[in-house]
């Protein structure tokens, strides 16, 4: 089995600040995998660096076995929708599918038609006219109609409301039961993704933090509470995600394979949510301060 | 034909959800022998979850022999849970109706008659083994 993304020591930087530093990954086929990070954390970086629209600064980046952006063959085995679902505002539905139908060699006109269908859109109606919830509904068939081997879809649902996002995320599984696609897709709201994605990558700081299959982290992962304690103390096998301390007790995050024998802790499992957060609020290894919002 | 919910507060994850909710069909007669499990299509369509989750909770399912994937058509009830305590559960019902009124009528509240419930449980399942 190739993965379906692999990047080794990737690195991007503009100008003097590096937006993702030492990015090693491997993505297995066949997967949904969730980016999760927040705001500024390299997300969009990374995804545009697999699509080919950013040329690495540092590292090798590989999609489908190919160099992202390298050729018509490799164009046309991602599929891209980027933050916010841009659509061509002045073209009607219907010339949307024609444009996908010219521009993309694999492009699936009946996929593309019955589901412009099933959501009752109007081949004429002009794009700029849609909903948001249309507007993305439109661009996920684009990028689905292409037939791509990898989706790749940035903030897909962050501007929708939960009705509308529920029915993107519904269209988008459903692709992915009826073809053999794998997707790529990033998001701040760690709850839209709990349900439809497999495999998880959490970057923060320009830095992936964790990364693999959503159960084996759930699994490997959980909260130990007791009276307090320094967590140099801890087993070697249990590593520290996150510690927090109050006058008389000990909360801490730990992954480990090996069950938890000491009797002092009360051991309770963790939501993906939490263990995402767990890994936000873990000090960066050089110890540099979160990156804020404004630095996007 | 059944339909799956999904508690994502609950702590369970999706798969587990999906096996546990054949299972409870199965042992309340809901689904027998023969009856189809909503297709992965189906349930990916109507929950909006990972296809790769039901996928493994039909496998677990078919692990356990409770149910065959017959390919290209769908996946297949194979053996119920529902045995002949079945008939037991209505007069059952009927005792712990009483016995919830009982315990109203004293006083309980919802969760001290689930804590009281618990223990009891725990406690006759440890005298057991």
């Amino acid at each position: 089995m190739t993965a379906i993304l692999r990047a080794e020591g990737l690195g991007k930087r503009y100008r003097r600040r590096w937006a993702l530093s030492n990015c090693t990954l491997e993505i297995p086929p066949g997967r949904v995998t969730g980016l999760v990070g927040p705001n500024g954390a390299g997300k969009t970086t990374l995804l545009s660096l697999a699509v080919g629209l950013l040329p690495p600064t540092a590292g090798t980046i590989e999609v489908c076995g190919g160099r992202p952006g390298d050729g018509a063959a490799q164009l046309a085995k991602v599929g891209f929708v980027a933050q916010d679902t841009p659509t061509y505002p002045g073209l009607s539905v219907g010339e949307h599918l024609r444009l996908g139908s010219r521009l993309n060699p694999r492009w699936d006109d009946a996929v593309a038609r019955s589901r412009i269908e099933r959501l009752g859109l109007d081949l004429d109606q002009k794009a700029g006219r849609l909903s948001g919830g249309q507007r993305a509904q439109l661009a996920l068939t684009l990028g689905l109609a292409k037939r791509p081997e990898l989706l790749i879809l940035d903030e897909p649902v962050a501007s929708l409301d939960p009705l509308a996002r529920r029915e993107f995320l519904q269209i988008l599984m459903e692709a992915v039961a009826e073809h053999e696609l794998s997707v790529l897709l990033s998001s701040h709201v760690v709850s839209d993704l709990e349900r439809v994605c497999d495999h998880l990558v959490v970057l923060v700081d320009s830095e992936v933090r964790v990364e693999g299959e959503v159960e084996a982290l759930l699994g490997s992962h959980h909260r130990l509470t007791g009276p307090i304690r320094d967590t140099d103390t801890l087993p070697a096998d249990q590593q520290v995600v996150s510690a927090r301390h109050t006058d008389r007790q000990t909360t801490v995050v730990v992954r480990t394979e090996n069950p938890i024998l000491d009797p002092a802790w009360t051991v309770s499992s963790l939501g993906l949510e939490d263990l995402v957060l767990a890994y936000m609020e873990r000090p960066t290894n050089s110890g540099r301060p979160r990156a804020l919002e404004v630095l996007r | 034909m059944i339909e799956f919910s999904l508690d994502s507060r609950s702590g369970v994850s999706p798969y587990l959800q999906v096996v546990q909710q054949v299972r409870q069909a199965l042992r309340l007669g809901l689904l027998t022998k023969g009856d189809q499990l909503p297709t992965v299509k189906d349930v990916v369509a109507r929950l909006a979850i990972n296809p790769n989750t039901v996928l493994k909770a039909y496998r677990e399912l078919e692990r356990d022999g409770l149910v065959a994937a017959r390919p290209g058509v769908g996946t297949f009830v194979t053996r119920t849970l529902a045995d002949a305590s079945l008939a037991a559960h209505e007069p059952l019902r009927r005792d712990l109706q009483r016995w919830l009124a009982k315990a109203r009528l004293a006083g309980l509240d919802e969760e001290s008659i689930d804590a009281l419930f618990t223990s009891t449980f725990r406690g006759a399942q440890a005298d057991i083994a």
